[in-house]
């Protein structure tokens, strides 16, 4: 509601200082809309966001201007992909001593589990570059971007099953109903692109798990914020958008027509009215039908070189796969889209998880490594944030029965791993660490809320003075938690 | 989209600039609008304070909401974060003796300079100022002035108005303007003069007409009836009042508040069947049921002497809360959280209170202890219910089962157009004996601390001895005469439904933390006015409705604006933008598409293609694929549209329905670019277009008269001549267009509404696109 009345508020503003007084309905209605662009009517609200609420963003100088957030959902194995635990291979089948869980409690599906046999990592490990982090075999394409990026080993979250989980990591909260991290950000920084929503997301479903977790999508919702803060969802397919094309047999002129004549009318009704909406109507329709082509040009990919084809693998020519959508991913930030989040399914590796796991680290690896490398070399890296992670672990132990070949892992809170890069991270460490076991953090532990702040901080955000006041409380992402991990910063 | 981050024109200096020019000058007013709108709080009380500090300060309107919002968060309620002993929610704590040697006081009434607390506010070493530079808080020099003032005047001290008992104090106020319709009018006449204004002229009968049937039904006027009442607008009210139509609307705000959806929520987010007790609902508003009575019936319908079965589906609503069929969660984690979610409810529906803040820590500003919100949790605590639905797909305990027989002979209002199966219904029921409750340390379930019993806030109203220590109890206690805040809560709520913001804005918090009341003598009017009516509902929007208030003309002048930007001195009728529903159920109308039928089983119109299945995970059954309805089902209100939690109807969230997690009982009211492309591209409001377009071409081939009926039917006003010849210009325009290639066939074939091929020509075609720009109007979107 409130920054409703911002923007009517500005646009007012405007329409005594320059609308009324300088323009006729005899002006085109071209320059009608840069007259009346979002560009003003939220730099307005954005103003006011600035001056009043958040004592003035940047609240010290920023390292990053955008992120992409590479989110992994159902909860990719630490320790197949980047928590080497050797000891793990050793006392395969073995029960995971009492004093190591140390009263976790845990999920319902192997809470009654007779045993918890120990089950390694059926991947080998190998270290890579200059800080030789290591990794396993099936991330080679990751393995090659070691010295770009930042390994954390002692990630920890509170929730043990996917719904509370993946909110709490997008929302901070577990339970819906908080704006998500893009909307903050959007309302936090604004937006730097003309055309384009400052909020994108972009769906993919792993082969590793075809029916696993499913996604909601209050995941990119905004919550209190106002609605022009929600993640808008990019597809694959002719409708890219939601409602973005015109209906059949519609011709470009003739939907320019007919908005032509809606603004001269709205312009009329605003004339006897007085409503400052109405001009914030007439603005937001112009901008939709600029969205109807900027969305289009942006998801036309026929131009990218082969090169940048091979570097992103076989499937980034296929729309609507992670491979492709990270190479989206790219072509949004170039376009100055505040943050794009991209969500891969099925991580959730309960059964049969060496074969399923091999499969999904197959769909992310070499795309995931090209994007950083794509943004590396067009000087696109230091400014811009990698983020890639699901929203929880998995089990040393094995759910049901070790077999020769065969074990599965159920969720772990307590210790998982992800990366970050760019965006002023550190590259080429690791940080944090698990005992021998991996099953506790035994060094350095970086809680969600602390992952959000730091985030946040990159952004040139304090955590707890990017706030909005609803329901009498002022609300933040990290709620009353979280610290800056001043490790990670480069 | 975009933000310019560097705007020379816009910077901050200038924004500032044009705060304190434009913003009006009296103090109560300032508070009421900077709480009003939550966000820009800040800002306009420096701005305005600025203007004047008035001469005699009142703790409600100007101390508190300071103290609130500023300080309290240390020195408040919360007993736990309580800072230097000293707490500034109540005149005993702030008048207790502090320090090693109780020789110090935070306030000394009539004494500024003795008062430690004026001191620290004006302290400039970072040690001791107060609030302290962590706290990310601070007071502007007018805050400060007002707290030195107040204590400089005796540091009087009332109790928050919310739970005072309400006065009916009609004002005597002389009305040059022959303004005054009924007594409201007085109270908002009084203020206006007060500050200078005068109420607006009254709007012209087709605007009122259309503003009353939207209010109301949620559906446009029919023509027949914008000529029948022109100049009997009372009567409409009354004639509009008794259709289906009203049961349907009011629902639909009710739907919000009660978190109704057709699945479960979470995770899969599988189907649940609601919907009977959604033709509850409707049956309840059709018949008019006392808000008291339909209140009483949804908490404690099964609690009452030998229950019928009308009662028992009516306590649905305590079951509408997400429930979790993840396999492996906890089950007590979420029992939990469903006992929680029905006490939010609760408080936010009934007491307009945020007693959630209290779950995990003391109120931080109202005076709710944690041990207040599990006293009030108890009584929804005794559901025999688990946590986990097992196994999947069940329908979760407690439920009843309700038979084709009793729909027949009872229960005629459940609509179930499928005989063949039984219903299960999800009702509320207590053990026989109750579960202990306990207060839960940091609100985490495995965590229980103190045992608490049934009982409400005391500062609302205290429980005692009198009711049952059950939810029937609750709701007697709730519905007392002396009971402070039901009335209100729920009369600023019908209030917030016609002029879009409550008297008090914040609808959901009646707190400190909450806006202040605009009119709050008014408020208290109606509360009283409503108890009078025994809790009528009809009587009070007629009442509400009959104003002179509500029958201003919403055009602004620049003097309203620059004064009363926000319009929370009502010297205007709103304009407000129409609701998700209105907008889809107004294409419906008006193109005659719209099924009438009322209540039933949820339906699936259109919706873009694959949204349900790119999400799933494999789960879900009917909820893992979108199949869209065939036939008239398409057309039915958007109250009946099928509501999947995790991913609802799209064209609905862009226009700010509720997300249905929880309860909600203000949404936002938004203008974007994603509005306008559902407005211009949605199937649905094209397939409308088209409908229109043929029925007009049907009954005259005179383009003129084409158009003109169109907008008639509309915008419920017939076109000047200018606005009829732009859209004859764009008629004849776009016709042009529509003879090349296959345009005319493509357009006219979107939706399922067949047009035969002799009747496709590129004049319908045309007429289509003129009518989808008239739907497009800000006037046919907005209600003036």
């Amino acid at each position: 509601m409130s920054e409703k009345k911002i923007i009517s508020e500005r646009a007012y503003s405007m329409n005594r200082r320059n609308f009324l007084s300088k323009t006729s309905i005899g002006l085109g209605v071209a320059s009608l809309s840069s007259l009346l662009g979002m560009s003003f009517l939220k730099a307005g609200e954005n103003e006011v966001i600035k001056s009043a609420i958040n004592n003035g963003i940047p609240h010290f100088a920023p390292k990053a201007k955008r992120v992409i957030y590479l989110f992994q959902s159902g909860g990719p194995s630490q320790y197949e992909l980047f928590d080497h635990k050797p000891l793990l291979r050793k006392m395969q089948g073995q029960d995971l001593p009492e004093s190591v869980r140390n009263g976790q409690r845990l999920t319902g599906m192997t809470a009654f589990q007779e045993s918890f046999p120990l089950a390694g990592s059926q991947f080998d490990f190998k270290k890579y570059g200059k800080a030789g982090i290591e990794m396993s075999s099936i991330l080679p394409y990751t393995s090659k971007i070691a010295d770009d990026i930042c390994v954390i080993r002692s990630m920890y979250t509170e929730a043990i099953n996917h719904d509370p989980a993946i909110t709490f990591f997008q929302t901070g909260s577990q339970q819906p109903g908080r704006p998500s991290i893009g909307s903050w950000l959007s309302y936090g920084l604004g937006s730097e692109n003309e055309n384009l929503p400052n909020f994108v997301v972009l769906l993919s479903r792993g082969t590793g798990r075809v029916a696993g977790q499913p996604l909601y999508s209050r995941l990119w919702g905004n919550g209190f914020l106002h609605s022009l803060h929600q993640g808008v969802q990019f597809r694959s397919g002719k409708d890219p958008v939601l409602y973005l094309n015109d209906p059949d047999g519609m011709s470009r002129e003739g939907k320019r027509r007919i908005l032509d004549k809606l603004a001269e009318l709205n312009h009329q009704q605003y004339e006897d009215f007085g409503d400052p909406e109405i001009t914030s109507r007439i603005a937001q329709y112009e901008m939709a039908y600029k969205m109807q082509t900027s969305v289009p040009d942006v998801m036309n990919v026929e131009n990218e070189s082969d090169a940048t084809y091979k570097m992103y693998g076989p499937n980034s020519t296929v729309p609507g796969t992670f491979a492709a959508n990270a190479l989206l991913a790219r072509r949004l930030i170039e376009k100055d889209v505040r943050f794009v989040q991209l969500y891969h399914m099925g991580w959730d590796q309960h059964f049969n998880l060496p074969e399923a796991i091999k499969k999904q680290a197959e769909d992310v690896d070499q795309a995931s490594a090209a994007l950083v490398m794509d943004l590396k070399q067009r000087g696109l890296l230091d400014e811009t944030l990698v983020i890639w992670g699901g929203e929880f672990g998995r089990t040393n132990y094995s759910q049901g029965k070790i077999t020769d070949n065969s074990y599965g892992r159920d969720h772990h809170p307590r210790s998982f791993s992800i990366w970050m890069a760019g965006g002023g991270i550190k590259p080429g460490m690791v940080y944090g660490e698990t005992d021998e076991f991996g099953y506790n953090i035994i060094k350095d532990p970086v809680h969600v809320h602390d992952f959000q702040a730091t985030m946040l901080h990159l952004l040139g955000i304090d955590h707890e003075r990017l706030t909005y006041k609803y329901q009498g409380r002022r609300f933040r992402l990290t709620d009353v938690h979280g610290h800056v991990v001043n490790d990670l910063l480069a | 989209m975009k933000i310019h981050r560097h705007n020379n024109v816009f910077s901050h200096t200038t924004l500032s600039e044009y705060c304190f020019g434009t913003l009006f000058i009296t103090l109560i007013f300032a508070l009421l609008s900077s709480s009003c709108s939550e966000e820009r709080s800040l800002n306009r009380k420096v701005s305005t304070f600025s203007e004047r500090i008035p001469d005699k300060i009142d703790f409600n309107f100007h101390v508190r909401p300071i103290l609130s919002d500023r300080c309290y968060t240390c020195h408040g309620p919360d007993e736990a974060k309580r800072e230097a002993g000293l707490r500034l929610d109540t005149e005993q704590g702030a008048l207790t003796a502090l320090g090693k040697e109780l020789n110090r006081f935070a306030i000394v009434p009539g004494s500024p300079d003795s008062s430690t607390l004026v001191h620290r506010i004006y302290a400039e070493s970072t040690d001791d100022i107060m609030p302290p530079p962590e706290s990310n808080l601070t007071l502007s020099p007018i805050e400060k002035e007002i707290l030195k003032k107040w204590i400089e005047q005796g540091a009087e001290w009332k109790q928050h108005w919310a739970f005072l008992p309400p006065e009916n104090k009609v004002p005597v106020v002389s009305d040059e303007l022959n303004f005054v319709r009924n007594d409201i009018d007085k109270f908002v006449l009084k203020k206006l003069k007060e500050n200078g204004l005068s109420p607006s002229p009254r709007a012209k009968d087709h605007y009122l007409l259309r503003r009353i049937a939207f209010d109301l039904t949620g559906l446009p006027p029919t023509l027949k009836e914008v000529e029948k009442f022109e100049g009997k607008v009372d009567e409409y009210i009354t004639y509009t009042l008794n259709k289906d139509a009203y049961a349907e609307r009011m629902a639909a705000e009710w739907l919000d508040l009660a978190r109704y959806s057709d699945t479960h929520g979470y995770q899969d987010d599988l189907e649940r069947v609601m919907w009977p007790w959604r033709d509850w609902v409707l049956h309840a508003y059709k018949n008019n049921m006392p808000y008291d009575q339909f209140v009483t019936w949804q908490l404690a319908g099964d609690l009452m002497e030998n229950p019928t079965r009308e009662q028992l589906v009516a306590t649905g609503f305590n079951r509408n809360h997400k429930i979790t069929q993840e396999g492996g969660v906890i089950p007590e984690e979420y029992r939990v959280e469903y006992v929680s979610d029905r006490t939010q409810t609760f408080g936010t529906a009934f007491l307009g209170l945020s007693v959630e803040c209290a779950k995990c820590h003391d109120h931080k500003y109202d005076p709710i202890s944690q041990k207040d919100y599990y006293s009030l949790y108890a009584f929804f605590n005794s559901v025999p219910e688990k946590g986990l639905i097992q196994p999947y797909g069940a329908t979760p305990e407690p439920f009843i089962e309700i038979t084709d027989e009793e729909i027949e002979k009872t229960l005629t209002f459940i609509n179930n157009r499928d005989t063949a199966t039984l219903i299960q219904l999800m009702v509320m029921e207590d053990m026989e004996k109750p579960r202990e409750t306990y207060v839960l340390n940091r609100g985490e379930y495995d965590n229980p601390t103190e045992r608490v019993h049934p009982r409400t806030p005391e500062t609302v109203m205290e429980f005692g001895d009198r009711f049952p220590k059950n939810r029937l109890g609750l709701a007697q206690w709730l519905f007392d005469p002396a009971n402070p805040v039901t009335a209100r809560v729920a009369v600023n709520r019908l209030w917030q439904m016609v002029f879009g913001e409550g008297i008090v804005s914040t609808s959901y918090d009646f707190g400190n933390q909450g806006a202040l009341p605009s009119h709050p003598e008014l408020l208290d009017h109606l509360a009283i006015k409503f108890k009078d009516f025994g809790w009528d509902q009809k009587k009070l929007l007629t009442y509400i409705l009959s104003s002179g208030t509500y029958q201003q003309s919403s055009k602004l002048n620049e003097d309203l604006l620059r004064i009363d930007p926000e319009n929370r001195l009502l010297a205007r009728s709103p304009r407000k933008r129409m609701t998700a529903e209105m907008l889809r159920d107004n294409a419906l109308a008006v193109s005659g598409l719209l099924n009438e039928d009322l209540g039933g089983p949820s339906v699936k119109p259109y919706q873009p293609e694959g949204l349900w299945a790119e999400k799933t995970g494999g789960g879900g059954g009917s909820t893992a694929k979108y199949v869209q309805d065939k036939g008239e089902d398409v057309y039915r209100r958007s109250i009946y549209t099928f509501w999947k939690r995790t991913v609802p109807p799209p064209s609905m969230m862009t226009f700010d329905g509720a997300s249905r997690d929880f309860c909600v009982v203000k949404r936002q009211s938004t203008t974007t670019p994603l509005q306008a492309l559902v407005m211009l591209n949605d199937p649905q409001i094209i397939e409308a277009s088209k409908v229109l377009a043929l029925n007009l071409y049907h009954e005259t081939k005179e383009v003129e008269t084409q158009i003109t009926s169109a907008f008639y039917k509309i915008t419920s006003r017939k076109p000047s001549s200018d606005e009829l010849s732009q859209l004859k210009d764009l008629y004849f325009e776009n016709q042009e267009d529509f003879k090349t290639g296959n345009k005319t066939q493509e357009l006219l074939s979107v939706g399922q509404f067949d047009i035969a091929d002799d009747q496709a020509t590129p004049e319908l075609a045309s007429l289509t696109s003129v009518i989808l720009t008239i739907f497009n109007l800000d006037e046919s979107i907005s209600l003036s």
